[in-house]
């Protein structure tokens, strides 16, 4: 571990890298401050009071859909003692916000709200320590009611009496006490979502609605195919006034309106000479590619433990899992704007700081030059286009200096330019002993890193950065550290108290195509992987998937969520229906996460259909429990999106799944009813919400899967063809 | 220029001949309820009504609507006087990041309009057009039979 800011040194890679999540930073000898605040200690960097009335908050946490702000707010609200009303949330922007690193990784309300708690507690016993002193009444005797300070004779001061008083320009200290979780009225309720009134109404909320004076609209024009390489642009005219700006093979337009700037785009594409080549797999034999390229990976343990005893029977299964996309329904977009040697880029990143330091190391110029201001975008599931696209805003706007830029990608951009979810293969052995139980676990995860983020490398890892001419190379992903819940083998150790284990991963170091992050990363397989070998140990026991798993748990609240599931669903009097199944999912997102346990029931048809989800959580305390519930059943929603339909598709240049067409993903028609119950642990700490459910619902569908049609599928997603393959 | 009827005003837009009704909705006319998501019919955050009839605007030119009238989610109701969907949307938390939003109101208006008290299966198929990656469906299927509900008392 490094002892600078948020450095974190990544035993796989070997390289330093700033943090993934600040939850636990490194110790650096300063007092242990909760979340974010241990980086970013200065009061007024989280909050200020305004004389009318106001509190503003300043989290470097970012809105993607997922209600974050809400949640800050509540908490905020909650330990200052004031109307929900009163709190205003700034979106994040260098260099003044928090440096919370990346919104992902469901830290938020780890990461800032116990930042925010701790910060808005402080706050308040500076304040009632400062009345206390001007008026002569005691701190024990002054309450707080909507941010009046109220003595035994009456109010005695307000926050916006004092609001001027640079009471916060101090840095944060251990001994501020969060009120114990009898007394909070607001946080633990439904207070309705800050942003969505916006969303129902059509107001300009997105970056993409952003309209500066003079605004010019960009559009990229994308080589055919991977890694080609411009060799030629035929001379013509463009419509209106438009104008390229090109630099290697990074090529845009700059038009006055979208639609000129469209059609420029589509005229100057027609004219530009490509060189072509083959540099993806052969997408039909994938696992074959995986495991060839494995052999030139880099192999590492991730968890041994016991010595495997002379197993009786050894189930050896192999699970695979293809590239996935973001597929975000707003394509990417930003604004730039070069002022003098300086460039402002408003954008739907989820790490502000992460993003301007790779914006700088490609330009070549100090941080300082760069400034990133934050604007919602449409929902982000992970590392998108969104950082890619406000690079590309800013080469584009380079070219007219004192003119704000905005670029929008295409669809096709969208779905065939963001970085994927790499593809990924999952070899098990299980050993099971004379009762039919798993005696010994060994797995070994194949899979290109689930992260390039920007600013953790001294390289940018920025998608223009790789096709100016003088270009920056374009490097294999890593793995966010174990620590961090991994990347590749993510949920790839059992929970279940299998006497003897070992799981091992490969890291590929060749990339043909781009990966990164993407809701639950190695999860999304290694918990379906898991949980489909307990099924069958199952099976072959002649015991029920749940009481199977029930028998190798020991975590009280594993049981818990499994229990209320079963509960939920009907579990143990279900009958059987021809045609139908039901399926029994579990995991702890990252292992140190969220609790979760997913019954899904399908009906096969010409294909299968997800009818029916019920799901169980603890996500600890529970700040806006409907906010819990959304994500759960979002996140529910997505991984049966991820099991029945999608996949990215490829030739040996392209990707060809850049349209909803070929890149399908689940509709209303065919979207399940979903029931969410979430245990209430308000003692509990935040354990986060928003990426929990999906991988056991993918685990609990193919389970149901074999449950209606006795298949057990080995490869997502579980369409037709797979399914005759697995029979 | 293209005239035509804009959430019940008339409007005269400066647009180029074969430019898309969205293009001339998000720029001449200032708007930003109807959003772009594909350009190719396959999502639906660009829907508007048309005469009253849902309509891709991505693809729909703006010359095409001169004298008819275009109705996008701005035109259904505003936050002071919202319409009985908005409200619906809003006491049943139904989004996320809501980008999908604005084309599945304009949707849910034309089936409330011709159906009053639609099953589960009408509304999902009203809907089907569009793509919603949150996940906020069951949600908003909640949130039109509630607006249908509260459209079917009378006032
Ligand atoms: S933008 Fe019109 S349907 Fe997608
Ligand atoms: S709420 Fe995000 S796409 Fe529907």
């Amino acid at each position: 571990m490094s002892g600078g800011k948020g450095l974190i040194a990544d035993p796989v890679t070997g390289t330093t890298t700033t943090g993934f999540g600040a939850a636990m930073p490194p110790a650096d000898g300063r007092p242990r401050l909760p979340g974010s605040l241990h980086l970013n200690r200065r009061l007024s960097q989280w909050l200020s009071f305004h004389a009318d009335g106001r509190v503003t908050i300043t989290p470097g946490k970012v809105e993607l859909g997922q209600g974050i702000l809400t949640t800050l707010s509540q908490i905020a609200a909650e330990e200052l003692d004031v109307d929900f009303g009163r709190i205003a949330v700034t979106p994040a922007a260098t260099p003044t916000s928090p440096d919370e690193a990346v919104t992902s990784g469901s830290l938020s309300t780890q990461d800032s709200g116990g930042a925010l708690r701790h910060a808005c507690a402080q706050a308040r016993a500076i304040f009632l320590g400062v009345v206390a002193q001007r008026t002569g009444v005691p701190v024990d005797s002054i309450t707080v009611e909507d941010g009046v300070f109220l003595g035994p004779a009456g109010a005695i001061g307000s926050y916006w009496a004092l609001a001027d008083q640079a009471l916060l320009e101090t840095e944060a200290t251990p001994d501020a006490t969060p009120k114990p979780p009898g007394a909070r009225r607001i946080a633990g309720t439904s207070v309705p979502r800050l942003d969505l009134p916006d969303k129902v109404f059509g107001a300009a909320r997105y970056v993409h609605d952003l309209r500066l004076p003079g605004m010019l609209q960009a559009r990229m024009i994308r080589p055919p195919s991977r890694r080609a390489t411009l060799t030629a642009i035929a001379d013509g005219a463009l419509p209106g006034d438009a104008r390229v700006v090109r630099d290697g093979d990074f090529l845009a337009v700059l038009a006055a309106t979208e639609w000129e700037a469209e059609a420029a785009a589509t005229r100057l594409a027609a004219r530009c000479t490509w060189q072509e080549r083959d540099t993806l797999p052969d997408q039909a034999s994938l696992a074959v590619w995986l495991r060839d390229a494995a052999t030139r990976g880099e192999r590492s343990e991730v968890a041994s433990r016991g010595t495997p005893g002379t197993a009786g029977r050894t189930l050896k299964r192999e699970f695979l899992r293809p590239y996935l996309a973001h597929a975000s329904i707003g394509p990417s977009c930003a604004v730039a704007l070069w002022e003098g040697d300086t460039v402002t880029v408003w954008s739907h990143t989820q790490g502000p700081y992460n993003l301007r330091a790779d914006i700088a190391k490609t330009l070549r110029c100090p941080a300082e030059k760069v400034v990133v201001r934050h604007r919602e975008g449409a929902g982000c599931y992970g590392h998108n286009g969104a950082d890619d696209v406000a690079l590309d805003a800013v080469l584009a706007a380079r070219a007219v200096p004192g003119t704000p830029v905005r670029m929008l990608w295409s669809r096709a951009e969208e779905l065939g330019w963001s970085p994927f979810s790499p593809a990924m293969l999952v070899e098990v052995e299980a050993d099971l002993d004379a009762d039919g139980g798993i005696a010994a676990w060994r797995s070994h995860i194949v899979s290109n890193g689930h992260s390039s983020r920007p600013g953790r490398d001294p390289a940018p890892t920025l998608l223009a950065a790789s096709m100016l001419a003088d270009p920056f190379p374009v490097k294999p992903s890593i793995n966010p550290p174990m620590a961090a819940g991994g990347g590749a083998p993510r949920n790839g150790v059992p929970l279940y108290a299998f006497p003897a284990l070992k799981v091992e991963t490969t890291r590929l170091l060749e990339m043909p195509v781009r990966t990164s992050a993407l809701r639950g990363l190695g999860a999304t397989l290694n918990v379906w992987a898991i949980e489909s070998v307990l099924d069958e140990a199952a099976a072959l026991a002649g015991e029920d998937p749940l009481d199977f798993r029930l028998r190798h748990l020991e975590a009280k609240r594993a049981v818990a969520v499994l229990e209320r599931v079963a509960a939920m669903a009907g579990w143990r009097t279900r009958q059987r229906r021809e045609g139908w199944g039901m399926g029994i999912g579990f995991a702890r997102y990252k292992n140190n996460g969220a609790w979760a346990a997913v019954v899904a029931e399908v009906e096969a048809r010409e294909r299968i259909l997800c009818r029916r989800l019920w799901i169980a959580g603890d996500v600890g305390e529970v700040v806006n429990p409907d906010g819990v519930a959304n994500q759960f059943e979002g996140g529910a929603i997505h991984g049966t999106s991820v099991a029945l339909l999608e996949e990215v598709r490829f030739d040996r240049r392209r990707i060809t799944s850049d349209g909803w067409d070929s890149f399908p993903i689940l509709r209303f028609s065919e979207v399940p009813q979903v029931a969410v119950d979430i245990i209430a642990r308000p003692d509990q700490p935040f354990l986060g919400a928003g990426e929990a459910s999906m991988a056991p619902t993918i685990a609990a569908i193919a389970g149901a899967i074999t449950d209606a049609l006795g298949i057990r599928p080995r490869a997502l997603p579980f369409t037709p063809d797979r399914l005759a393959a697995a029979a | 220029m293209v005239a035509f009827t804009l959430n019940g005003a008339p409007v005269a837009l400066e647009v180029s001949p074969d430019a898309s009704l969205l293009h001339a909705l998000r720029g001449p006319a200032g708007l930003s309820g109807p959003r772009f998501g594909c350009g190719t019919e396959q999502c639906g955050t660009c829907m508007v009504l048309l005469d009253g009839a849902p309509s891709y605007a991505c693809t729909l030119a703006a010359s095409a609507c001169a004298g008819r009238a275009v109705t996008t989610v701005e035109g259904l109701g505003t936050p002071d006087a919202p319409h009985p969907l908005q409200a619906a949307f809003l006491a049943e938390q139904a989004g996320q990041c809501g980008y999908c939003l604005s084309g599945i109101l304009v949707s849910a208006a034309a089936l409330l309009a011709r159906d009053p008290d639609p099953d589960d299966g009408a509304i999902r198929a009203a809907l089907d057009p569009h793509l919603c990656r949150c996940g906020s469906h069951n949600r908003i299927l909640r949130a039109v039979r509630r607006a249908a509900a509260a459209m079917r008392v009378p006032a």
